[in-house]
This record gives C-alpha cells, sequence and structure tokens, in this order.
C-alpha cells in the first residue's frame, strides 16, 4: 500500500537499529510512548526486539479508554440502564469494567447500547429515535474531539432535542506535565502522539524541553516512523540536546490544523478532569460550553451512582503513570486476561496490558527459526 | 412456485403446501437418482472409511460479493471433509425458514446450492424443510452435513506434525470476513473485496497426489489463520513460527483492515487451506497448489519449530517477532 510500504521497509529498520545501537552508547535510557497506537505498533511489530537493551520504553497514558475513570463508567452504565435511552459508542468501550458492571453486560440484560464508527452514526440515530434521548459516549483526546463538537454543532443547526454527548475528553499535554512534575519517574525523552499532534501542532510540546530539559519527538505509527523517532531521541539525548522534533512531517504541521482547533473552543472549554490512575489533573479536559450546555447529558439528564470502586489489586493506574508494567501486576494473565478483564489497559485494543498480553506474554528472548 | 410468492408457515406443515415446495422446487433443483426415491433417509454406497461433518449457516447478510449462503452451506461441509482428506460425496441439509421470507432470494441460494455442489461433485441426498414465525428466525438458517470417503493411505493427523515441517497457506486472506464486513449497516464505504467462499476438494486432491508426506490440513474460517495455528499448536509439544511478509492479503483487505483497526490474521475465509507438510515436499506440494486456481497465490508461510511450545509467532515484516493468539473476541472497531 504506498505510503504505507516504505515505513514498514526491513533494511530501513534494520539500519535505524544499528544507528541506534552505536548512537545511545552504555547508559540507561528511558523513553515514554504516551500515545496507545505506538504502544500497540511496538508490540505489534516487535521493535523492542531491535532495540539495544539498555533503552526502555514505557507506555504513557494515551489510550483514551484507559484513562477513562471508573466513575465515567459507572455513569455511562446507569444512563444505559435508563428505558429511553439509547447510549451510543466507540467499540473500545463496551467491555470496560466499572465498579459494578460493564456496558456489555447490560447489553446482555437488554440494555440498548449500539456501537458506532462516527458521530455521525450517533446523529442519525438519534434523528430516527426522536422519542428517545441518545446519548453519545464522548471519550478520547485531541483527534477525536473535532468530530465530537461538530456532531453538536451540527445537532444545533437542525434543532435536534434528544441528542446528548457524556463528555470525558482529555488533553495530552496537561498529563505528560502532570507525569513530569510528579516525579515518579525519570523519563529520557517522549515519542509524541502523532495523530493528536495533526490537530495541536508541534508547539504544544515546547514547554517540555524548555522547562525540563526532556526531548520531544512527535513520530508515527509505522515501524520505521517509531525506530527513526527513537533515532532522533537518542542522539539528542548523547548530545545534550533538549527540542520538540518532528518525524511525522507528512501528517504533522508545526501549528497543527487551526480550524478544527477553533472548532473545538467554540463547543468545549478546558475544565480539570479526572484521570485513571493519575487522578484529577488541572486543566487537562474538554467540558460542554454553556452555549451548547442543552446536549450535555450530565446536565439534562439525572442520574443516579453508587460511590465508584477500583480492584484494590488492579495496578492500571500505575502503568498508566509509566511506574510499572502490567508484567509486576498479580492479576495480569491470570485472574486479568482480554476475555474477562479487571481493568481497562487489559480492554482497550491500545491498552499496555492488552499490547504484552496479545503479543509479548511468555515471549522467549530468541525464538528459533 | 412463482417467484414473487413468499413463505407461509404452511410450506413446512408437513400438508399440500410442504408436499409442493418439496417436489416442484428442491427436488428439481437438486435432482438425483438418490434423492428422488424421497425415502425417508437417503440410502448410499459405503467405503471403509468415512468421513462426516456438519455445520449451520447463519450468515448475515444472506448474499455478499462473492457468494451467499447457500454457496457458503455446500462449500463449508465440501472443505471440512476435503481437509480431512476425504473425497466428498453426500450432503444434506436442513432449512429453517422464517414466516414471509420471498421465493425469489430463496430460488436464487438454492440454484447456487445447486451449482456449488456440482462444481464440487456432491450429490444432495436428503434434506429438511421448517417454517417458523415472524420473528422466529432471522430469515435464513441452513445446516448441512456431509460424508466422504477416505483413501486407505491417507492418514492426517496433528499426531504426524513433526519440527521442521513447512506451512503453506493457499492464497490471501481476509477476503470473506472483509467482503461480509462491508455489507453489514454502518459502512459508508465501498469496498472492492469479493468473499473467497469456494469448494476446495479439487485442489486438495491435487495436495494429496503431489506427496505422501502432507501431515494435517486445516480451513482457516472463523477466527482466521491465526486460530487455526493456534489450533494445530494447543497443548503440543512444538510451536509455528510463520513470516509476516509471506502471508497474501489483498489490498482492499489490507486498506480496510487499516483504518478499522483490524488484524487480517483473525479474519474468517471460507476457501483457503492451510497444509502442514514434510519441508523435503514442499516445493513440490506448493506447485501443485499453484497449478490451481483456487491455489494460485500459494505461499509456504511458516515452520514448524520447537520453541516456544504450543504457540504461534510471527516474524514482522521489520523482523521482529511477536506471539499470535488465539482470537478472544470479535474485533471491535477502536475509538483513535
Amino acid at each position: 500500500m504506498k505510503y504505507l510500504d516504505e515505513f514498514r521497509n526491513k533494511a530501513a529498520a534494520k539500519r535505524l537499529a544499528s544507528r541506534i545501537s552505536s548512537e545511545v552508547g552504555e547508559g540507561e535510557v528511558t523513553l515514554m510512548e504516551v500515545c496507545g497506537t505506538h504502544t500497540m505498533a511496538v508490540h505489534r511489530y516487535g521493535i523492542k526486539g531491535l532495540l539495544p537493551p539498555n533503552i526502555r520504553l514505557l507506555s504513557g497514558p494515551g489510550c483514551p479508554v484507559c484513562v477513562t475513570s471508573n466513575r465515567y463508567i459507572d455513569k455511562a452504565i446507569a444512563y444505559s440502564k435508563q428505558s429511553d435511552v439509547i447510549l451510543t459508542t466507540f467499540g473500545d468501550m463496551v467491555k470496560v469494567p466499572g465498579s459494578r458492571s460493564s456496558l456489555a453486560r447490560e447489553m446482555s440484560r437488554g440494555a440498548d447500547v449500539r456501537i458506532v464508527y462516527s458521530t455521525t452514526d450517533a446523529l442519525k440515530i438519534a434523528r430516527d429515535n426522536t422519542e428517545r434521548k441518545v446519548i453519545f459516549l464522548g471519550v478520547g483526546f485531541e483527534t477525536t474531539v473535532p468530530t465530537v463538537a461538530t456532531s453538536i454543532l451540527e445537532a444545533d443547526r437542525m434543532g435536534m432535542k434528544n441528542y446528548f454527548v457524556l463528555s470525558a475528553h482529555k488533553l495530552i499535554p496537561p498529563a505528560m506535565k502532570a507525569l513530569l512534575d510528579g516525579g515518579e519517574l525519570k523519563i529520557d525523552g517522549f515519542i509524541c502522539p502523532g495523530h493528536v499532534s495533526t490537530i495541536t501542532g508541534t508547539q504544544v510540546y515546547e514547554f517540555i524541553p524548555r522547562n525540563y530539559r526532556v526531548p520531544c519527538v512527535v513520530a508515527g505509527f509505522e515501524p520505521v516512523d517509531i525506530m527513526q523517532a527513537i533515532y532522533t531521541l537518542v542522539q539528542q539525548i548523547t548530545r545534550g540536546i533538549a527540542e520538540v522534533a518532528n518525524q511525522y512531517r507528512r501528517a504533522v504541521r508545526k501549528e497543527g490544523n487551526p480550524k478544527a482547533r477553533e472548532v473545538i473552543y467554540e463547543v468545549f472549554e478546558p475544565s480539570d478532569s479526572d484521570w485513571r490512575g493519575i487522578g484529577v489533573i488541572p486543566q487537562s479536559g474538554l467540558m460542554i460550553r454553556q452555549r451548547y450546555r442543552k446536549y450535555d447529558a450530565e446536565a439534562n439528564i439525572d442520574v443516579e451512582i453508587e460511590p465508584s470502586a477500583e480492584n484494590p489489586r488492579c495496578i492500571c493506574g500505575a502503568i498508566l503513570r509509566g511506574v510499572k508494567e502490567p508484567l509486576e501486576c498479580t492479576l495480569f494473565g491470570s485472574l486479568c486476561t482480554p476475555e474477562h478483564p479487571k481493568g481497562a489497559c487489559m480492554v482497550s485494543s491500545e491498552g499496555t496490558c492488552a499490547a504484552y498480553y496479545n503479543y509479548g506474554r511468555q515471549m522467549p528472548k530468541k525464538p528459533e527459526g | 412456485m412463482k417467484g414473487d410468492e413468499k413463505i407461509l408457515l404452511s410450506h413446512g406443515s408437513g400438508g399440500k403446501l410442504t408436499h409442493d415446495l418439496i417436489r416442484k422446487f428442491f427436488l428439481q433443483r437438486f435432482l438425483n437418482p438418490i434423492l428422488l426415491e424421497l425415502t425417508d433417509s437417503a440410502l448410499v454406497d459405503g467405503a471403509p472409511k468415512l468421513a462426516f461433518t456438519t455445520d449451520s449457516y447463519v450468515v448475515k447478510p444472506l448474499f455478499f460479493p462473492g457468494g451467499d449462503i447457500g454457496k457458503l452451506a455446500v462449500a463449508g461441509t465440501v472443505n471440512d471433509l476435503a481437509v480431512m482428506g476425504a473425497e466428498p460425496k453426500y450432503i444434506s441439509c436442513g432449512f429453517i425458514i422464517e414466516e414471509g421470507h420471498d421465493m425469489e432470494p430463496l430460488c436464487r441460494i438454492v440454484d447456487s446450492m445447486r451449482r456449488t455442489a456440482e462444481a464440487a461433485g456432491v450429490l444432495i441426498v436428503t434434506g429438511d424443510t421448517k417454517v417458523v414465525g415472524k420473528d422466529e428466525a432471522d430469515q435464513l438458517f441452513i445446516n448441512t452435513s456431509g460424508i466422504g470417503f477416505v483413501d486407505e493411505g491417507v492418514r492426517l493427523s496433528v499426531n504426524r506434525v513433526r519440527v521442521g515441517d513447512r506451512i503453506i497457506l493457499s492464497g490471501s486472506v481476509g477476503d470473506h470476513g472483509i467482503a461480509v464486513l462491508s455489507q453489514r449497516g454502518g459502512f459508508e464505504f465501498e469496498v472492492n473485496v469479493k468473499s473467497d467462499c469456494a469448494p476446495l476438494n479439487g485442489l486438495i486432491s491435487k495436495v494429496l497426489a503431489a506427496s505422501d508426506k502432507v501431515k494435517f490440513m486445516r480451513d482457516p474460517t472463523r477466527g482466521g489463520l491465526a486460530t487455526a495455528l493456534n489450533e494445530i499448536v494447543g497443548g503440543r509439544e512444538f510451536g509455528i513460527l510463520i513470516e509476516e511478509e509471506k502471508i497474501p492479503v489483498k489490498e482492499g483487505v489490507r486498506a480496510v483492515c487499516e483504518l478499522l483497526g483490524l488484524d487480517p490474521l483473525y479474519l474468517a475465509n471460507e476457501g483457503k487451506v492451510v497444509v502442514v507438510v514434510a519441508s523435503e515436499d514442499a516445493d513440490q506440494v506448493l506447485e501443485a497448489m499453484r497449478q490451481d486456481r483456487l491455489g494460485k497465490d500459494a505461499e509456504i508461510i511458516g515452520t514448524v519449530v520447537e520453541e516456544p511450545k504450543g504457540m504461534v509467532c510471527l516474524k514482522t515484516v521489520i523482523s521482529g517477532t511477536r506471539i499470535v493468539d488465539m482470537l478472544v473476541a470479535d474485533q471491535l472497531p477502536r475509538i483513535c
């Protein structure tokens, strides 16, 4: 496939691997890939196996499903139980366990939960079912928000009265700042999310090298993209440079997509937001502005939920902060599997635990052949 | 029986309408001397060793690019027999039809079954029809069972698989899965992918003629290639290593997979076979497969290895390695 195959080129990957090895030297280097799609690609293509052992890749908080708080899931489940509600959502969300149930379980008990591919589908369901309230689960980062904002503008234009969004949208740069401020980790470099950056541009990361002396590289999602990003980070680290580099030039511009951001901030305003595992991060979420409040599910549809509870042995939080790895979890692979997930990181196709489980579990160092 | 008619509950009641449906509709299409007897069971010739299989088909939609439920019902059962090294001979078919179903699509489906049976050289020798009330079944379900004759010399079993054996795949993966997916609601893009649905007994007889060192075969249907390979290694003292570059995936299938975040290794196939063969015979089996229209894109995709035991590993396009697990649940489209 054109534009993909050249970024899956074996020779290029090999060349980069040997350059990284000769550049990195002996010291330990810890890099964090912030985005869940990067985590998945790292495992899917076996990238860790091509890197020297002193480069450590940590997964960050960039899987939208994983960082969604238990309380949000509980609320979505409570809404799904209301008989006049149709809940619409992207597929990843249905299996995520809340405190006491999951949307998948509620579906089997008769809740009307529909998996959609876009907000356009959700709007169509609302138009076709005017006697019922249609709630869209707004989960995702800067990449997803413009389409949700557009759906609210569209609903407003058409004067729809039964379309609502339950917003748990989140912003990536504040989460990166929280990790750096938390001080639990020594991060030597960030692989910054490619999709998010198409909207935000590369400028939003500039505070990181400036204030924390940590280099950042915005990267694409093919194996050669990621190898190139790692090489650039290692180069900066060994030479004592810290700046924002853009490896994903074919998609990301410095200024990002101002039009998309305009749409976002027409409908949403920044607010504090609760991240699973990290807690409340100031100004890291997006809530619907007063002007569009009539499309805000929480402001318009009453629902009661019991206090949320996490499984005390689940370490998703520490994994999302990059402090622990899935294999350190006592539930991993035995009590928590993709069939019976206990924590969100095992559910989402982009979750760190799912990536370890599906692609890396019990992998011997060197399989023969 | 006219095309604009509908199936009524009384078509399944056992009375006059049932009689007509069988005589004027099914019998006319599946005509052969054994079925013509219309006895309570079909009397057929036998062989010292028989292969016997059954499968139910509930595919939605009933028609998809490259096939329909009828073609699938015959080809699927033929393939289950053929991969055991059997020569498929006789097929039964049971229809469960929802009241109100139109005759016209039913005609097309039954004609498609006849054509597929002819192509595979099997006879439909017995059958059954039931009609259930509106909403008690989704349009049409078909069950087929099949009997095949197994030659004395053919002994296919996972027990014969040894480290060093090669894995051959007859062609591209994921075509059926994407063809069916593209016809379901919610997709607003056009996909130019046809289902690979086809009877494989012709291709498989060429495989068996080319070598007596074929150890085992499997058709990677639901759960895809990944699941079929995992079923081979499950609990065994060997593993399988496959190479991503060698696995054929059509452009259209790859494009949809990229878009929706699906993995072609887990998508259903209905006209592909995986062959495990001793390494010394692998090239000649590959050559024989490529001579057949249904095997022209065949590739040697991997090897049976000693470690890791019981697991399927994949050498990725950039020479990394990862494991390939069983399919856990339906693949769900991702958020971003």
